[in-house]
């Protein structure tokens, strides 16, 4: 169990969901004669003009209108995330120089598929608990990509959040501890030079997906002596519907404590995003004392869970920014056609 | 000073010149006005030109023209206004000559637009814009002006069809230019169903992309009076901001004002002696401005001289008698000067079907841009 | 644009950092060495609202070069709250809906790309206020 010197907690937040969303029933048409189910109703889809750069500066100016903290007191600025813009050239510096957190700061693009974001939020509570720093920055955003046709089209979205990691005292919420289980699990990846990602189809699911979630989980809940029970929500890593209700359940918690924060259905698998945008939802109407539990998941694989208890101070401050469900609702439904312009999938040279 | 008059005029026919290049324009017109003025040489000639640089990759024009004219040697210079750059030579001309530095001198506008595609050249014309602040955002010399008239029809409650006159005008009497680009007349259905380039401007909303070059001659009055076609009355320059956001109301062309009273002043005139302006007719909502702010219409009425038939060969203020930019072609460095050659034809009485009646009076105005570098000539009959 | 251009205004370009004018009290945006209401040289910096509304608008069907993959797309003078008018793309409109007096608020987004291997231009852009698209 990581557990920092100093307490440390959620400043600020933010949450960046694009308007567009492709149907499920789209993909289906498509490629299935409109038969079929499928994995959520719809998936989020960035305009031509949004990337990860674009989604994590409106995140981060959020979750600094919510902290109403000086960002030139902001100590790093992470982003995690399978689709930086540029294979070399830091999302972060982009990100940190637009909302005025330079120069006296780290910056730098984390990886690790869907958990790049909370790993990112783990590195902060080091930097803040550690007395380094006063803030980090920690962003999970992506604008994921499925091959046409595959399963993953159904759910790779756009969209993500920005925790905005400081002191416990001024904290909307607060870590009590986390906790990562990582082993060597090749369930998912994309080679380098390669556009979209392969999978190792039904492995992502037992060995990977649930093995890792569910160990993380049950370790950090012995070492604090917590119960399922003990938590008002749960918010796990969510590449689809099931999944996460799924392992929520072979952890005992029940579907009222993880509904708030299931996106899934409504925009996809945001990716380094999803596991963070379920907490952003949470926190957007979760009360004083609440307690959450937040479990990501990252194909490679590894999983990073947090214990969280909510403060007073959630309250005033999450009326200041857009909350995660305005912009789920700003919603414009495109077909198939439009999403391949829009997701660059036209030959245009 | 000296008082300067007009000794010949030369034009080419605009278009699209594919078997021409820029530096054959230029001969065709300088040679033509040489010819028209009976001279074999001349003290200077400065070449207005906006584009040359970027769509033939050529500067340095003042010496490539002249050499190429058989007048190597002589004072040559490239003068660039954006969009003005024709005037702004025959500006520099008239100065050379009312000062007594040169006594005949060259004053030629050349554009070459039709070597380069679509985006490019779109892009090019741009440049007379705010590049940081205007077309890093991506907006058009076509957006630009559809700002402003978007802005006007909501200000004065005007619907895109009030337009209709301008381009109806301009496509009737280049009908009868055979140095027009269009020589056909449009009809009002037609305006109303041109494709949209920058909503609400469309393709008969806007000048074309073309080629084409002209030339006049200037000297002093004194001694060439036996060979004067039409007197300089008046020359005159005014600028406002390059872009059009920071302009104190994107709807006043302060330099059009500014630049028309000093013309006005200079020529000890009024609007009202004005017999016809040439005007800067390069998108129709320019030409409401235009009117506006150079005295012949209030704010707001400009669209009404051209609904109300004023503009026309015959009304109370002609415009664009030769077809204007609109109908003759904007070849973008060369058009101030085809406004002058064209000034010249009337008051000569040579515009055929289209001599405005007494034309003893005329105005010309060239444009730099959305209305930043505003040049205008008022020449008299002699 | 070319590389060290975007670069030397980037804070203008991705948050709006303006200047006020210490001798008129205007504010100004882009920031220049002579103030364009009073000519005096004394400036310091100021970061603006975001906050405007739609003073004209259009739709642009032929880009140019560098915006071709975007069309149509709408382009608007926004008048900003804080008094300069700036030339900037409107975002998340699609096209419907725009007017003129429409409040809008400042985003940064992708404005075009020098190719598949130049760097990526980020900008202003201006959208409908988010809680009122709502």
């Amino acid at each position: 169990m990581l557990k920092p010197d100093r307490d440390v907690g959620i400043v600020g937040y933010g949450a960046y969901v694009p308007r567009y969303r492709l149907p499920a029933s789209e993909v289906t048409r498509i490629w299935n004669d409109g038969a079929g189910g499928a994995p959520v109703k719809e998936k989020a889809v960035a305009g031509l003009d949004e990337d990860t750069v674009t989604m994590s500066i409106e995140a981060a100016r959020n979750a600094l209108d919510r902290a109403r903290i000086d960002p030139q007191e902001i100590r790093a600025v992470w982003v995690g995330s399978e689709s930086h813009p540029y294979a070399v050239k830091p999302t972060s510096t982009i990100v940190a120089e637009a909302i005025g957190a330079t120069p006296n700061v780290q910056a730098a693009d984390l990886e690790f598929a869907c958990k790049a974001g909370s790993e990112a939020i783990v590195a902060g509570i080091g930097i803040v608990g550690s007395g380094m720093g006063r803030y980090v920055l920690a962003i999970g955003m992506d604008t994921a990509q499925g091959r046409p046709g595959d399963a993953l089209e159904y759910t790779a979205a756009s969209g993500g959040a920005a925790f905005l990691v400081g002191p416990a005292e001024e904290s909307v919420a607060v870590y009590e501890a986390t906790l990562s289980h990582v082993t060597d699990t090749p369930d998912f990846w994309r080679r380098a030079y390669v556009h979209y990602p392969s999978h190792g189809h039904r492995f992502t699911g037992e060995p990977a997906y649930f093995e890792h979630i569910t160990r993380a989980a049950r370790q950090l809940m012995a070492e604090l002596g917590a119960q399922p029970a003990d938590y008002t929500y749960a918010v796990f890593h969510q590449p689809n519907t099931k999944f996460p209700q799924r392992v929520g359940q072979m952890l005992g918690f029940t579907s009222d404590q993880i509904e708030a924060g299931l996106l899934a259905p409504v925009i996809g698998n945001t990716y380094a995003g999803s596991s963070l945008i379920g907490l952003t939802a949470i926190l957007d109407e979760a009360q004083p004392g609440d307690r959450i539990f937040m479990v990501s998941f990252g194909s490679g694989a590894g999983s990073d869970a947090f214990s969280l208890r909510v403060t007073d101070r959630l309250i005033e401050r999450r009326a200041r920014a857009p909350l995660t469900r305005d912009y789920i609702a700003r919603r414009v439904e495109i077909d198939y056609a439009t999403y391949a312009r829009y997701r660059h999938k036209l030959q245009m040279k | 000073m000296r008082d300067v008059v007009i000794i010949g005029i030369g034009q080419t026919p605009v278009g699209e010149h594919w078997d021409k290049s820029l530096r054959h324009l230029g001969h065709d017109a300088v040679m033509a006005a040489m010819a028209d003025a009976g001279i074999e040489t001349a003290g200077a000639l400065y070449v207005g030109n906006m584009l040359s640089g970027q769509l033939t990759g050529q500067e340095h024009l003042g010496a490539l023209i002249a050499d190429f004219v058989g007048l190597r040697g002589i004072e040559a210079l490239k003068i660039e206004a954006a969009c003005g750059s024709g005037a702004a030579a025959l500006r520099v001309g008239v100065m050379a000559v009312a000062s007594g530095m040169h006594d005949v001198v060259l004053a030629c506008g050349v554009e070459k637009m039709t070597d380069t595609i679509g985006g490019v050249t779109t892009a090019a014309l741009a440049t007379a814009a705010d590049q940081e602040y205007e077309v890093s955002q991506g907006i058009s010399f076509a957006g630009l002006n559809a700002l402003l008239m978007r802005r006007y029809m909501h200000e004065f409650g005007m619907k895109h069809e009030a337009f209709a006159g301008f381009t109806v005008n301009a496509h009737r009497n280049g009908a009868h230019n055979p140095y027009a680009m269009f020589q056909s007349p449009v009809s009002e259905a037609a305006y109303l169903k041109a494709g949209m380039i920058a909503d609400p401007i469309n393709l008969l909303d806007s000048s074309p992309v073309c080629d084409g070059a002209a030339c006049v001659v200037l000297a002093p009055a004194d001694r060439f009076r036996d060979r004067a076609r039409a007197r300089v009355l008046a020359s005159a320059v005014a600028t406002d901001c390059l872009a059009m956001h920071d302009r104190r109301d994107p709807l006043a062309l302060d330099a059009v004002a500014l630049s028309s009273q000093r013309a006005y002043a200079q020529a000890r005139v009024t609007p009202a002696d004005i017999h016809l302006f040439e005007v800067h007719d390069a998108f129709s909502i320019m030409s409401a401005l235009s009117l506006e702010a150079a005295g012949f219409a209030p704010r707001g009425a400009g669209v009404r001289l051209a609904m109300d038939g004023e503009i026309a060969i015959g009304g109370r203020i002609p415009i664009s008698t030769m077809g204007g930019l609109k109908a003759r072609g904007h070849p973008v460095g060369a058009t101030g000067v085809y406004q002058v050659v064209e000034l010249v034809q009337q008051l000569t009485g040579q515009a055929g079907a289209n001599q405005v009646g007494g034309a003893a009076l005329g105005m010309a105005q060239n444009i730099g841009g959305s209305g930043a570098t505003v040049i205008t000539h008022i020449l008299s009959a002699i | 644009m070319s590389i060290p251009r975007n670069w030397r205004t980037r804070q203008q370009r991705y948050s709006l950092k303006a200047e006020v004018c210490n001798t008129c009290g205007n504010t100004i945006f882009p920031p220049r060495d002579v103030c364009p209401h009073c000519a005096e040289q004394k400036q310091s910096w100021t970061n603006l609202s975001g906050r405007g509304e739609v003073y004209s608008y259009t739709t642009m069907y032929n880009a140019p070069s560098g915006f071709e993959e975007y069309t149509p797309y709408t382009m608007a003078l926004v008048k900003l709250s804080e008094g300069p008018m700036l030339t900037a793309q409107l975002t998340d409109v699609d096209g419907n809906g725009v007017a003129i007096g429409m409040p809008v608020e400042m985003v940064t987004r992708k404005l075009t790309q020098d190719g598949d291997e130049g760097q990526i231009l980020y900008g202003y852009k201006f959208r409908p206020l988010l809680r009122q698209a709502v």
